[in-house]
């Protein structure tokens, strides 16, 4: 059986700066991330054959090709499930190299998810349509549950009445997620750590969740560039490859709101996903350096760390304890400051991390890193990554 | 407003300044047969108004006056204040209810006599807020003449109002929070309607399910059917909206994911229960909330426990 792994790699990494007003379009924020990832690998516009985004871009693959210049396309892609796409758009571009269908891919994800359309603002809307996703909403949205931070609150308090977890075990991935923030320029939040009384301060915005267990809103774009893992070793950068790539969908899935299956505390799509990566790749947890873990929400950070079998199931709580998951803890998650920190480019902007991760170009830099574990959008079908050295 | 009360009092008080109407010949003379009708219909026996020597009795002194249902158009004739009263019906004043009638009787009547009727138009008054809706009070009297003889007089008033539109039955707004109904989900809310809490029972396997689907996972049944759930559950978990704002709900509510003794979850509000007192395992029982004038949704609603 032939594998995918070790035969692709990221060969560029491209983002606009992260804000709350970018002040131009989307399309245009996509067409400045694409050149500086094409840039990034020393490829020029002719170069790309091949275009991969989230269902959810406004800007068409055509349409950021002709902003950017972009000639013939042989191969594009959208990948569904809001965040979860993230990972899946590299999965995307992956199999698309490895089998010859296109040989330079671009995935990108470009909005303005604060000035524009938010996310997190309710949207009547969403219960109105007898489409699949439309009923499945009807079941929840007439009750007023209808916004992301609902919809993963009611996974977490299930979990802490199951496993004796705190508002304080989620406030200290917030901590985290802002000491990494705060001496990342990059970062929205740069210069701006918090303390756990903070987190426990911040209001309420769906109990168990408060303010800050949610992530910020951010305009912005990030763009990556997949190639052959021989093409991108004759690249400007030294590649990222792309050792495991996966998507996952469990059983009884919903968007959001899979509270019909027997446990409420896991996210069994991720545990998909991991077991896909750990198969792929041959790798274990404890030869991963440093992970991207999706942070939207902190619940989910303490869940996935679960079902990627970084801890036992009901021991994250342990395991992030005590700076747990901080630069120097025993598994530093999002160096980055992830979602919560940086910004929230919808996953995109992590695994732009985990690239300077690899090449050791990242502000806070992990010593020794050979594999760094990437996740996608939670409560919703999801996907992942392990990037490693070539 | 004040231009058309200015415009209606003036053809009023022309209507009073012309005086008495010309003198209309009643139709038929004083008769006995006429007396013989309006005494059985209003159940009058007195003696007087029967045999050789009977008067008309004084009540009835308007139906000598009055025309019949097919009126002979060499008959027709105003009175002095129908102008005022064309006014008020152009003016929307169209529904008329009588307020006052007074009589006053000179003498008894005598089969034979011959009448005749005069009209004049005595005020108005307005207009006037009443519980009927906005109107003028017009008031008139009437003489009956016997030759030149007066032997009756009325003094009538009536109201002329503009009919208050009964308010529509006022329609609550629409709750914002619809959910999409198809052929697979409409029992559930139909349900809902008829106070049912009902589940989806697969026709083949019997296997429950909630939310429902077209096609049996289990048995690939499309054959659908339901019971209807005993209305008990169990709080699995919830949560608390406080922000943001969401549309038609008032912050903070609970929603909760219940679990039913039949095996299924189910997603709804938490109410009739102060919030720090929801808690995961809180026994809860179905309950019907209309949120507008068409979509009902089931709530759920504490319960005591079992000693």
């Amino acid at each position: 059986m032939s594998s995918l792994s070790g035969r692709t790699a990221v060969a560029g990494i491209g983002a606009t700066e992260f804000s709350k007003e970018s002040g131009r379009s989307e399309l245009h924020l996509a067409a400045e991330a694409v050149f500086a990832a094409l840039d990034d690998a020393g490829l020029s516009p002719s170069d790309v054959d091949g275009m991969v985004t989230y269902t959810q871009d406004a800007n068409d693959e055509i349409a950021v090709a002709r902003e950017v210049g972009i000639g013939d396309l042989s191969f594009f892609s959208r990948v569904h499930y809001g965040g979860g796409a993230a990972c899946g758009t590299v999965l995307h571009a992956a199999m698309a190299v490895a089998t010859g269908v296109a040989e330079v891919v671009v995935c990108y994800r470009a909005f303005n998810e604060r000035s524009g359309r938010r996310f997190g603002q309710p949207n009547t809307r969403l219960g109105g349509e007898p489409s699949s996703q439309g009923l499945e909403m009807s079941w929840h949205v007439p009750y007023g549950l209808i916004t992301p931070a609902a919809w993963v609150a009611m996974f977490a308090r299930r979990y802490m009445h199951q496993y004796g977890v705190t508002s304080e075990d989620f406030g200290r991935v917030a901590v985290a997620m802002r000491r990494h923030a705060s001496t990342n320029p990059a970062a929205w939040f740069h210069g701006r750590p918090i303390t756990l009384a903070d987190h426990q301060a911040s209001k309420w915005i769906v109990d168990p969740l408060h303010l800050l267990d949610c992530c910020q809103e951010s305009d912005g774009a990030v763009a990556l560039v997949v190639t052959t893992e021989e093409r991108a070793r004759d690249l400007r950068r030294s590649p990222a490859v792309i050792t495991a790539a996966a998507q996952g969908s469990g059983t009884g899935q919903m968007m959001m709101t899979s509270y019909y299956r027997d446990d409420m505390t896991g996210l069994p799509e991720m545990g998909v996903v991991g077991r896909k990566l750990w198969k792929e790749s041959g790798l274990s947890p404890s030869e991963i350096q440093t992970a991207i873990i999706y942070d939207h929400f902190t619940p989910f950070v303490l869940t996935q760390l679960e079902e990627l079998g970084f801890c036992e199931r009901g021991e994250a709580k342990d395991f992030i304890r005590n700076g747990g998951i901080e630069i120097d803890g025993h598994l530093p998650v999002n160096p980055h400051g992830g979602q919560l920190g940086e910004a929230y480019i919808h996953g995109m902007n992590g695994i732009a991390e985990a690239v300077r991760q690899i090449r050791g170009t990242a502000v806070n830099q992990v010593a020794g890193v050979q594999n760094v574990l990437v996740t996608a959008g939670t409560g919703v079908p999801t996907s992942g990554l392990i990037l490693s050295q070539g | 407003m004040t231009e058309l009360r200015d415009h209606l009092m003036a053809l009023a008080d022309k209507a009073v300044a012309a005086g008495e109407g010309p003198r209309q010949a009643a139709p038929h003379p004083v008769n006995d047969v006429m007396i013989s009708h309006w005494t059985e219909a209003m159940g009058d026996r007195n003696p007087v108004y029967a045999g050789p020597d009977a008067v008309a009795p004084p009540v009835m002194i308007q139906v000598w006056s009055m025309e019949g249902l097919s009126r002979d158009p060499a008959r027709e004739f105003r009175r002095p204040m129908d102008d005022v009263f064309d006014a008020l019906d152009e003016a929307g004043y169209k529904g008329v209810v009588a307020t006052n009638c007074e009589h006053t009787y000179h003498r008894y009547l005598s089969t034979g006599e011959e009448l005749t009727s005069s009209t004049r138009m005595v005020d108005m008054v307005g207009p006037k807020r009443t519980a009927l809706g906005e109107g003028y009070f017009v008031t008139w009297n009437v003489t009956w003449f016997s030759g030149d003889e007066p032997v009756a007089e009325m003094m009538f008033r009536l109201l002329k109002f503009q009919p208050v539109v009964p308010a529509e039955k006022a329609k609550r707004e629409p709750y914002p929070l619809r959910p999409a109904v198809n052929d697979d989900t409409r029992f559930f809310w139909d349900g809902v309607q008829a106070g049912e809490l009902r589940i989806q029972r697969c026709g083949g396997c019997g296997e429950l399910r909630h939310p429902p689907g077209p096609v049996c996972p289990s048995c690939r049944s499309a054959e659908r059917t339901h019971i209807v759930a005993s209305g008990a559950g169990t709080v699995y978990s919830y949560v608390v909206h406080h922000h943001p704002p969401v549309p038609g709900q008032e912050p903070p509510f609970v929603v909760a994911v219940v679990e039913l003794p039949e095996g299924v979850r189910m997603v709804g509000n938490i109410v009739q229960c102060p919030i720090e007192e929801v808690y995961v395992g809180m026994p809860v029982r179905v309950t019907y909330q209309e949120m507008d004038d068409e979509l009902t949704l089931p709530m759920w609603a504490p319960i005591p426990e079992e000693a």
